[in-house]
Order: C-alpha cells, then sequence, then structure tokens
C-alpha cells in the first residue's frame, strides 16, 4: 500500500485514497443520518405497538375516508395535470411565439411559492371574502372548505410536474420528425400519439408519478383550503396532522407509513424509467447535435 | 450549429463566449411551421395558467393592495411578522449554507468515486422531494426529540433541537438537499477531465485545481442550486411546524403567522403577509432564471 498506487492514467483530483475514503465516509453517514434515518423511523413507529394497532388504523373509518379523498384528488388532478403538460410542451417546443420565456417562468410560478400563500390565495378567489366568493354563494356552490378545493389546490401546487420533464426533452428532439409526417397528411392528434409520444413516453410517465406523488402528499395548500373536517374533508397527510395533534402518535405514523410507501415506490420507478431515457436531456445540453 | 458559430467567430475578430453559442433563428433557415395544434394547445394552457396560477396570485395581491399603504405596512412590519421573517430567514440561510457543503460533497461523491451502493444514495437523494412534507415533519420530529433516536444524544451534549430554531433549520435541510445535488452533478459529470488534467501536469495541488479549476466552473450551477434552496425553504411549512415549537417571537415561521392569522379569520392580515411571501419567491425566482440562464451558457458547451 505505497502512497502512489501504480496506474496507467494519472490520478484525478480528489482520488487520493485516504481522502476519498474519508469523503464517502463522512457523506454516507450523512445521508444515513439526514435521509435514511426520517424513513426508518417512519417503519418502527409505526410498528411500535404491534401489527394490530397498526391494522387497527389503518382499517379505521376515519384513515380508509382519507385515503380515499387523496385518490379521489389524485385521479382527477393528475390527469388534468397531464394534459396541461402535453399542451404546455406541445405549444412551446413545437411553435415560436412571443413571450414565450415569461410563459415557461409563468409555468414555474408554483415551484416557488409557498403552499400556505397558494393556499391563502385561492381564499382569495372562491371564500366568501374573495372575488368569486359572492356569486358561487348565490348559487350554492361550495368550492373551499369541501372536496373541490382540496382538488383545485392540489392543482396549482403540482401543475409544473408534467411541463417540466417534458419541455426540455421535447426541445432536445426538434420538429423534424413531427413536421415529415404533418407533411405526409397525419392529423395534428395522429402526429402527437404516434410520432411524439413514442419519443417522450418515459419523460411522461415520470412527470405523471411525481405529479402523483405530490398530489397525494400536499399539505400546505391543502389545509387552507380543505377546512380540516373529520371524515369529510381530510385527506391523508392532514389526517396525519390530526392523529398527530391528538397524541396518537402511532396511529399518525400508520397512516405516514402508507405515504411513505408511496413516496419510496415513486423512487424506484424513477430509478426505472431513467434506465429507458427518462430525465436524461438535462446532462447534455442537446443530444442530437453530439452524435452529428 | 458549431459549425455555424464557427464561421462567425472568423467574421468577428473580437472571439467572446456570446459569439460561440448559436443565435436563434440564425442557425437554421427560417421555415413556416407547418405543423397543427397551436391554438388548442396554446389555448389549453393559457387558460389553465390564468385559471389556475395567475387568478388566485393576482387575487391574492389585490387583497393586499386593497389595505392602503398605511395598513399594509403597519401589518408586515409588526414586531410579530419581523421576528417572523428573522427566523425564516436566518434558519434558511443556516440550512442552505449546510446543504451548500453536504449537497456538493455528495453530488462530488457520486459522480467521481465508484464504490459498492452508488447507485442507491443517488436514488435516495431524491426521497426528500418523494416523501410528502408532514410526514417528514413527524419523522424528523420522532427522530429529534428529547426521548428520540438523536435527541436523546444531542441532548446529553445539551443541545436541544426539537421545538427550537435549530429544529427549523433541519426540517428545511431536509426539503431542500435535493435542489443543489440535482443542479450540480449534471455539471461535474460533464466537466472535461483535460482541464484538470491540463492543471496537473503544471504541478497545482489537488486543492489548488480544486478552488481555481474546478469550483470557478461548478460556480454558476452551484450558486443556481442555492438560490433553488433556499426559495424552497422559505416557503416551508409542512416539515417545520411539527418540530419547531412555533412560539411567537421566537420559534415561528412567515408561513405558520399566515396560517395562525387566517385561523383568527383576520384575513386582512394573512394576505398582506402572503403578499411578502409571494414577492420573495418571485424575487428568488428571478435570480434563479438568470443564474440559471447563466449556468446553461457555460455548461451547455463546455
Amino acid at each position: 500500500m505505497s502512497a502512489f498506487p501504480p496506474r496507467r492514467k494519472p490520478p484525478r483530483v480528489g482520488d487520493a485514497p485516504l481522502f476519498r475514503r474519508a469523503l464517502i465516509g463522512v457523506v454516507l453517514l450523512l445521508v444515513a443520518l439526514v435521509i435514511v434515518a426520517p424513513l426508518v423511523i417512519i417503519g418502527v413507529e409505526a410498528f411500535a405497538k404491534g401489527w394490530a394497532v397498526y391494522r387497527d388504523t389503518i382499517v379505521h373509518p376515519d384513515t380508509l375516508h382519507a385515503v380515499m379523498l387523496t385518490v379521489l384528488a389524485a385521479l382527477i388532478a393528475v390527469p388534468i395535470n397531464t394534459a396541461f403538460g402535453i399542451a404546455a410542451a406541445w405549444a412551446i417546443t413545437k411553435f415560436d411565439f412571443r413571450l414565450k420565456r415569461f410563459l415557461l417562468v409563468v409555468i414555474e410560478i408554483p415551484f416557488s411559492v409557498s403552499p400556505i400563500v397558494a393556499g391563502v390565495a385561492y381564499l382569495f378567489v372562491y371564500g366568501l371574502q374573495g372575488i368569486l366568493g359572492p356569486l358561487l354563494d348565490a348559487y350554492d356552490i361550495k368550492i373551499l372548505f369541501a372536496i373541490p378545493g382540496i382538488i383545485i389546490a392540489s392543482m396549482f401546487v403540482t401543475a409544473p410536474f408534467v411541463a417540466r420533464e417534458l419541455i426540455p426533452l421535447m426541445q432536445a428532439q426538434g420538429r423534424d420528425l413531427e413536421e415529415a409526417a404533418t407533411s405526409l397528411g397525419a392529423s395534428g392528434f395522429r402526429t402527437f400519439l404516434s410520432v411524439t409520444l413514442p419519443n417522450v413516453k418515459w419523460a411522461l410517465l415520470y412527470g405523471v408519478i411525481l405529479c402523483n406523488a405530490r398530489v397525494m402528499g400536499e399539505f400546505g395548500a391543502v389545509s387552507v383550503v380543505s377546512g380540516n373536517i373529520r371524515g369529510q374533508t381530510n385527506t391523508l397527510p392532514l389526517h396525519i396532522e390530526l392523529l398527530y395533534h391528538d397524541y396518537q402518535t402511532t396511529g399518525a405514523f400508520a397512516a405516514a407509513s402508507i405515504l411513505a410507501l408511496i413516496a419510496v415506490f415513486t423512487i424506484i420507478a424513477k430509478v426505472a424509467l431513467e434506465r429507458q431515457g427518462a430525465g436524461r436531456v438535462r446532462k447534455t445540453a442537446n443530444p442530437a447535435e453530439k452524435t452529428s | 450549429m458549431t459549425k455555424g458559430g464557427g464561421g462567425s467567430v472568423i467574421l468577428h475578430r473580437r472571439i467572446s463566449f456570446r459569439r460561440l453559442l448559436p443565435i436563434k433563428g440564425t442557425d437554421r433557415v427560417r421555415r413556416r411551421n407547418v405543423l397543427p395544434g397551436l391554438p388548442l394547445s396554446l389555448g389549453v394552457t393559457l387558460f389553465y395558467v390564468g385559471l389556475i396560477v395567475v387568478l388566485p396570485l393576482a387575487a391574492l395581491v389585490f387583497k393586499a393592495a386593497s389595505l392602503g399603504p398605511e395598513d399594509y405596512w403597519r401589518i408586515v412590519s409588526s414586531p410579530r411578522a419581523v421576528a417572523s421573517y428573522r427566523v425564516t430567514v436566518l434558519s434558511a440561510l443556516g440550512a442552505t449554507v449546510f446543504n451548500l457543503f453536504f449537497g456538493l460533497s455528495l453530488a462530488w461523491v457520486i459522480t467521481r468515486y465508484r464504490f459498492p451502493g452508488r447507485r442507491i444514495v443517488d436514488a435516495v437523494v431524491d426521497l426528500p422531494f418523494a416523501l410528502p412534507t408532514a410526514v417528514a415533519g413527524i419523522a424528523l420530529t420522532a427522530l429529534f426529540a428529547n426521548n428520540g433516536w438523536f435527541g436523546s444524544v444531542l441532548e446529553s451534549y445539551g443541545i436541544k433541537v426539537a421545538y427550537t430554531p435549530l429544529g427549523i433549520m433541519i426540517a428545511m435541510c431536509f426539503t431542500s438537499l435535493p435542489f443543489i445535488v440535482r443542479t450540480v452533478q449534471p455539471v461535474l459529470e460533464d466537466l472535461d477531465p483535460a482541464l484538470e488534467e491540463a492543471a496537473q501536469s503544471l504541478g497545482g495541488s489537488d486543492w489548488a485545481i480544486f478552488t481555481k479549476v474546478i469550483l470557478p466552473l461548478l460556480a454558476p450551477a452551484l450558486l443556481a442550486g442555492v438560490s433553488l434552496s433556499f426559495a424552497r425553504c422559505l416557503g416551508e411549512f409542512g416539515a417545520i411546524i411539527f418540530i419547531a415549537g412555533n412560539l411567537p417571537m421566537s420559534t415561528e415561521i412567515t408561513a405558520l403567522l399566515i396560517f395562525i392569522r387566517l385561523e383568527e379569520y383576520d384575513y386582512q392580515a394573512a394576505a398582506a403577509i402572503a403578499s411578502v411571501l409571494l414577492l420573495t419567491a418571485f424575487l428568488m425566482l428571478a435570480v434563479t432564471n438568470w443564474l440559471q440562464a447563466r449556468a446553461l451558457r457555460y455548461t451547455a458547451r463546455g
């Protein structure tokens, strides 16, 4: 074990064995403490009182109702955001128009706005003191403190997810294939379905899965607009908070374990989809250029 | 595209970075766009963005503006609000500085070294994105509470984390870590080894090459990651409220103060303070976009 192991290539910066091992060690330790430990403790706490208590929490009507509501929100918000993401990516990558960059920034706004701010903003649209509130009240339509409010707030928070995955990829792929298909007489939808979609399907799926995970886990915006009525407008994250503040810690972690499982599944899906080539575009600026 | 750029270098005597980049519209002959679907796709996009994003934010700004300057200023500069800004900004700064070092080391280890479990570490980095904030919040609280795994150890050294500003910082660290790793990682992967080799052949020490060659190349991406991470910290709510003590004036973050004002039916105060957070978010968005454009300019053609 000499300090300079014989190699053909000179060691790159930071490849000194001692430094390398120390850095890997420190990083692995911090990853274990900061990222992995929270995941582990959810499982530990959820089963702290045994399998029976865990099962009782999961099959409790309030938990089941929260699960149903969360799934319902995802079933509505995710397809709508997917359709929006596809439309936005098509308009932005296949055409040139003024203020395109501005539109891109506006689409990304929900990422930088605090979910609480989003919730408050919706209050001033659909709430009684908001701009549409009196009108909705006159027709007895309830949006806030009811299921539609939860769904709309989730839609705001996750609006950019699909678009953000599709736009860089479709930008890199250019317009030539679509133009060829159109000039051969294919309709717009036909062109999208049989030319564009096969090229972006993995990125699309990845965007949908991310969007789904965030819809199901949204807390801040939903807690403002839901009214938090147990058994009525409680989504799973809100139900976790309720149980936690009721000092039913085990129950809260049992409910949390469902969402943690979805998160783990999301990550596994991400790795699998990246092997298929999704999410690779940003690493090389434009793959088409490198091959030509 | 590079060919076109090369041509313009000959035409222009002064060679600048800008000239090497393709200029929109010059690299290919402009032709009429034959693709269908612009009215439909752009229409759907504008309608949805208008209804879901612009309308509520405009309503919030409108509501805050209807207060009048004096009332507005009185609310946003009240001692409790100012204390909440201080807690939020200081914790976010602390968390971002920690994540700057941790995130850079993590990205470095993932991209430059090969070791068993590397792919798992790479995948696990996204966990804070995928884990709902409320779940992260109760998990971190359980870890750092006085009787928790970490809390009991730290307690014996006299360090309290849960229900103190330190807890807020840790929750922010957790939720914003992936931003820095994921912005730096692609740049680190694309880094040209020739640059390092040249510096090594000139006799530079590892540390000198890192600070004088590698770090300047990473800086734009690192800054973009930092600003994304900082923005996320400022708006974080779910993960923090469980671990923070939520005491007014000391461990109450701005997002929580907005929530409390809502529960008190003080909608004007909620609107005013929310507009402060919204303005900060817009400011951070502008900074991030500017930094990312800069980062792309230097890395895309690295």
